[in-house]
């Protein structure tokens, strides 16, 4: 299972006079499963004995999907989910346009061949895109670089 | 309980917290400080959260729209993600104007007898269409597919340039809002314009449908550039951003799309007349939206399921 800090969401946990105070981020503004993060973290602690926490969300500095964790990265490739590349990087001025193929190589999590083609920019969730190998012919997500 | 699996989650009664999809949602800024920066009116400051969470508010009730009518079940997917991230930006900014609005009540003091700040589904489901204050281009309804990636791109570029600004604002809130945005529009920015190129530089039929969409279209977008009096007032303050100062980058971005997708030049673009969406002033496809999506909040104040 990948975690939420592996992930990046956890931005800091600390010990408070009242309790555990845990500070999260969402990936994207309209994230659906903030809540259920925020739940889940509130039970984890109540159940391993730390009482009531509680949770902070923070919005700056903006998730990058950089804050994704070596262990998470192998643990979405394990699973069939290519883990993304290094975000983009931006140059002073406007944001560029990108028309057609985004730069970024992604390879086959299940094969390895090097050469895959996006099928949607969107997939089953806002950060994810929809891929297949030329070689395998497997469809396959990729967490898209933010 | 094992956190693996859902229905047993879904199904765990031993505490108050039920997470279930569409139930009783938090605060998106639960923990986040609510400054209003100084020398600025909390009314100015609510009135532009709006202005900015409205657009992106019925911008994305219309997205929402599309699904089960797209061309492809991928569009369908891009479709209902870029309208989520909207609704997303959308909550954030109607709860800072909610949080700002009580600053000011606070502020206002007991004297006044104080009031209570609406919260994002009071500002949401409970106004009229009178008090929204978006741009007209967000409430349009889309002929066909063509019309709705001219009108996307023409609002995803023009956000685009205004999130980007807004990372630099005095408000420590709405510069974290622009911040994310930014990553998100770059992507709803991308898929229009990848479509407006696609059908452009298509078939003959695709190639005439998309040009009178985007002739339809692109003139409508005056009205993004025409700053209103709070706009100016906080670009002064260092808070917002003056959309009249977007017009270059945008006029850029729509030629570059226009070219590729082996268009005309883009059409002028008309001066905005017949009222502003900023000051409220609507057509009846507004009402329309706001009709389906307030319908089930006034039939049942308060109801959670």
């Amino acid at each position: 299972m990948v975690t939420l800090a592996e992930l990046g969401i956890v931005r800091d946990v600390a010990m408070a006079d009242d309790g555990v105070v845990v500070t999260i981020t969402p990936t994207y503004s309209g994230c659906p499963a903030m809540e259920a993060i925020r739940d889940d973290i509130v039970r984890a602690l109540d159940r391993a004995g730390f009482g009531r926490a509680t949770v902070r969300t923070v919005l700056a500095p903006a998730w990058t999907t950089d804050w994704i964790s070596e262990s998470g990265r192998a643990k979405l490739a394990a699973a069939g989910i290519a883990p993304p590349g290094a975000a983009p990087r931006r140059g002073a001025g406007p944001v560029p346009l990108l028309l057609g193929v985004r730069p970024n190589a992604v390879a086959c999590p299940q094969c390895g061949h090097a050469e895959t083609e996006q099928l949607a920019a969107f997939s089953a969730t806002a950060c994810r895109e929809l891929r297949r190998c030329l070689a395998c012919r497997e469809p396959f997500e990729h967490v898209k670089e933010i | 309980m094992s956190f693996d699996d859902a229905y047993d989650a879904l199904t765990d009664h031993d505490d108050d917290t039920r997470w279930a999809y569409g139930t009783g949602f938090a605060d998106p800024l639960a923990g986040v400080p609510t400054i209003v920066p100084d020398g600025v009116e909390p009314a100015d400051l609510v009135a532009y959260c709006l202005m900015l969470g409205d657009d992106a508010l019925v911008m994305s009730h219309r997205l929402q729209q599309w699904v089960t009518r797209a061309p492809e079940l991928e569009d369908e997917m891009a479709l209902a993600n870029i309208g989520l991230d909207l609704l997303g930006q959308a909550r954030l900014l109607l709860s800072r104007a909610g949080e700002v609005e009580q600053a000011g009540f606070e502020q206002a003091g007991v004297a006044q007898g104080g009031g209570t700040a609406r919260d994002e589904d009071a500002l949401a489901y409970l106004r009229d269409p009178g008090d929204f204050r978006n741009v007209r281009l967000a409430e349009r309804a889309d002929e066909d597919f063509a019309h709705l990636v001219a009108r996307l791109l023409v609002f995803a570029t023009w956000r685009l340039a205004l999130l980007d600004r807004l990372t630099g604002s005095r408000d420590p809130i709405l510069a974290a809002i622009g911040a994310k945005g930014v990553k998100e529009a770059t992507y709803h920015r991308e898929y229009a314009a990848g479509w407006v190129v696609r059908l452009g530089d298509g078939t003959d039929l695709s190639h005439t449908r998309m040009r009178a969409a985007v002739d339809a279209v692109e003139p409508l977008a005056g009205e993004l550039f025409v700053p209103h009096a709070i706009e100016l007032r906080l670009t002064a303050a260092g808070v917002a951003v003056d959309p009249s100062a977007l017009r270059e980058e945008y006029d850029a971005v729509l030629a570059e799309v226009h070219r590729v997708a082996a268009l005309p030049p883009p059409p002028p673009i008309e001066a905005a007349t017949g009222g502003a969406g900023r000051d409220g002033v609507h057509g009846p496809e507004l009402v329309e939206i706001l009709t389906e999506m307030q319908e089930l909040a006034r039939a049942v104040p308060g109801g959670v399921w």
